[in-house]
């Protein structure tokens, strides 16, 4: 298999990724979809690496890079979930409205 | 994938674990075995343990499952096709020509690599961990708690 098939598998994920943080209304699936497009992103910078210059690790050094951020970006927003939970009593994101009035 | 369209959100969850299982597998297939098993750990051990406690912690129970979608649903599909499409097209049209096979680097080099020309990310990496760490125990503290502790 080729770069463009590691490529599109990246692409798709990602679009997955942009469709669920948009269209659901849970919290914490949104975050998952956030964690869906870090790993598309990833999926592209080591297939780039290993076709496009191969015999050097700047790609893959990147991509642990963007995976230790990724785990304290979701830390974060798990807590940040969680505390807005335990005011609001809900996980769905369209009822946090008390600013709109 | 059927991560974001299930309508229980452990079942989307036990998805996502699936998908970023096969994501380590393609980690390996290009040759980054370093990459794949820090996907296993991180991904697959921490994220996705994190993510069922927080669904544990917050889901009263699934017998009132709310409708999953948002109202901004045909905007939001049109909005990832979109980028898919673009992204997509682009991929197809490139003429990458060279490197046909894949050929990843060896583990001792990223190591090599990650303390010599990248230690400064690194260590920034790891105080912003440190930070990221004391902010959710900030933040996740039931307010009751600090008041016992006055």
């Amino acid at each position: 298999m080729g770069i463009e098939g590691y490529l599109i598998v990246s692409t798709l994920l990602f679009g997955l990724g942009v469709f669920g943080f948009m269209a659901r209304r849970n919290a914490i699936l949104m975050l998952i979809s956030i964690e869906l497009m870090f790993n598309a992103v990833n999926l592209s910078l080591v297939a780039f690496n290993a076709f496009l210059t191969p015999g050097e690790n700047t790609g893959a050094v990147f991509a642990l890079m963007i995976m230790a951020v990724a785990a304290a970006e979701v830390t974060v927003g798990l807590a940040l979930i969680i505390a807005i939970i335990r005011t609001r009593q809900t996980p769905e994101v369209d009822q946090y409205s008390d600013l709109k009035e | 994938m059927a991560v974001v369209t299930l309508r229980n959100i452990i079942h989307s969850a036990v998805a996502m674990m699936i998908c970023f299982g096969s994501l380590a597998g393609m980690y390996a297939l290009l040759g980054a075995p370093i990459v794949a098993a820090a996907q296993v750990l991180i991904y697959l051990g921490a994220i996705s343990v994190l993510i069922l406690f927080a669904i544990m912690l917050t889901q009263a129970g699934d017998a009132n499952l709310p409708a999953p979608f948002h109202r901004q649903l045909p905007l939001a599909a049109v909005v990832a096709l979109a980028i898919v499409g673009m992204v997509g097209w682009a991929v197809v049209q490139t003429d990458w020509g060279l490197a046909a096979e894949a050929a990843g680097a060896a583990v001792d080099d990223i190591a090599i690599a990650l303390f010599t020309d990248f230690a400064l990310p690194f260590e920034i990496i790891g105080l912003l961990i440190l930070v990221a760490i004391i902010g959710a125990i900030y933040l996740a503290r039931r307010p009751e708690e600090d008041e016992r502790a006055n």
